[in-house]
């Protein structure tokens, strides 16, 4: 193998790649932002009263689990503008990631929220509260800790999907590294740099989730 | 406790209940009333409807068939009637069923605050009163599972009676115990009993219904087979399955 290593591109290019980064973490956590709150609000209308709403949740959650990201990502890039919904490369990523993640993260909720045990809800009701805030003050946090391992998992997976970003050119790691590596015909470093940079990153979100639980589901526990 | 003005209406009405779950015929005909300030026991074999019974009492089941009527207010099934009635109702479970990832002070305000409306001074005030009158005041700043059960079931009393409700339902209250901590959440109750509030009482505990029951009423198979003070209904029980029953709840105590 007569390929000789030459990182001069990617150290030229580390402000470029580190702000790629900063990119990446900015879809991540915009897009988790969104995924949960789509997934609490979709596991409220998956089991609501109304019929229509539990089959355009179970639908929602069907279409996206069954179909590729890049498919979705390209859908609201390319066909939403022919409604008249036109958004730029960032916020496309961040409205697909926050739509993907949500559907996983709505099967996730719900799994916490199914493993709540009954009395719980009941003992909500009897002090008169109404289902809404028996929901939001009593069921919630503790399911969310009950998937919070499942749930950390999916958004690190968020995460690394943002990579998929690129392909509409939204501002992130991999589309630097693609415009470095089309300079320099440095693959290997460039795809080499990026893979331990992602390893980084990942590890800091799993940090900061290991860090959001100890503020808010430490509590004791029998 | 503010002693409760006597009235001439009852507290509780239930005329002519029935309750199925699905095939099963789990009240039949049920007739009561509850006056102010009256201690009642239900007692009967499992399975004979006394939980169901006073979980319609608050509309945490629907019945099917019948009145039930709780201080003036009929539950007719809308929303606002259920709103009404269980402002006005207490209830403590076999199973506590505290708040988990709240403290017991937590626990205790926040039915207050989101339904009364009370600020946090208000509601962390009440709390501490109640909290006090179950003689676990110095908990308030720790978390259920840090408590003993006989512990969590008198927070869980204080957390009902922080709504100040006009009754107090128990639902097997001391089946989930520890024998050696039934008496301490029993003597809570007692004391509720003598401050006048009014109980309805799904209970095994016999001492219990001897020393506070105003009436005792047995059921089984979803019907009210007797109703009797309790003197009566210990030493002489008119139904051969009451006396069946007494003389197995007897033969374990």
């Amino acid at each position: 193998m007569n390929y000789t290593l030459d990182f001069g591109p990617v150290i030229s290019g580390l402000p470029d790649l580190l702000k790629g980064c900063a990119g990446t973490l900015f879809l991540a956590v915009t897009g988790m932002t969104l995924a949960l709150a789509i997934g609490i609000g979709g596991v409220v209308l998956r089991d609501s009263n109304v019929k229509a709403l539990r089959i355009l949740v179970i639908s929602f959650v069907e279409l996206i689990r069954n179909t590729p990201f890049l498919v979705q990502i390209y859908f609201v890039f390319f066909a939403l503008p022919l409604v008249g919904i036109r958004l730029s490369p960032t916020p496309t990523a961040i409205v697909a990631l926050g739509l993907n993640g949500g559907a996983y993260a709505i099967e996730i909720i719900r799994g916490g929220v199914q493993s709540i045990h009954k009395g719980q809800i009941e003992a909500g009701l009897a002090l008169g509260l109404h289902k809404t805030d028996v929901f939001r003050f009593i069921v919630l946090r503790p399911a969310l800790r009950a998937v919070y391992p499942s749930l950390t998992g999916q958004f690190i997976m968020l995460t690394l999907t943002t990579s998929i970003a690129s392909a509409i050119a939204a501002y992130e790691l991999t589309s630097v590294a693609k415009l470095i590596e089309n300079e320099s015909f440095r693959s290997f470093e460039v795809y080499g740099t990026i893979t331990l940079l992602y390893l980084a990153m990942s590890w800091i979100i799993m940090k900061a989730f290991a860090v959001l639980s100890m503020r808010y589901f430490s509590y004791p526990v029998k | 406790m503010p002693a409760q003005p006597e009235r001439a209406d009852p507290l509780i009405t239930m005329e002519g209940v029935d309750k199925w779950y699905g095939e099963f015929h789990a009240l039949r005909g049920v007739n009561i009333e509850v006056r102010r300030g009256e201690k009642i026991v239900l007692c009967g074999p499992s399975g004979s409807g006394k939980s169901t019974l006073i979980r319609c009492i608050n509309h945490l089941e629907a019945v099917q068939k019948g009145r039930i009527v709780v201080d003036g207010i009929s539950l007719d099934d809308s929303a606002r009637a259920v709103d009404a009635v269980r402002r006005e109702v207490g209830m403590v479970f076999q199973s506590f069923n505290l708040f988990p990832h709240m403290t017991v002070l937590q626990n205790c305000t926040l039915a207050p605050m989101r339904v009364r409306g009370l600020n946090q001074a208000e509601a962390e005030a009440t709390a501490r009163k109640y909290l006090e009158r179950v003689r676990i005041g110095e908990q308030a700043a720790k978390y259920p599972a840090q408590l003993s059960g006989g512990q969590q079931q008198r927070v869980a009393i204080a957390r009902a009676l922080c709504m100040e409700p006009k009754v107090m339902l128990f639902d097997e209250p001391t089946s989930a115990l520890d024998p050696e901590m039934v008496k301490e959440v029993l003597d809570t109750m007692i004391g509720l009993a003598r401050d006048g509030m009014t109980m309805v009482c799904v209970t095994h505990e016999m001492g219990f219904a001897r020393q506070v029951a105003d009436r005792v009423i047995f059921m089984a198979d979803g019907e009210i087979l007797e109703e009797a003070a309790p003197e009566t209904f210990f030493k002489n029980p008119q139904h051969p399955r009451a006396r069946t029953f007494l003389g197995e709840i007897l033969a374990h105590h």
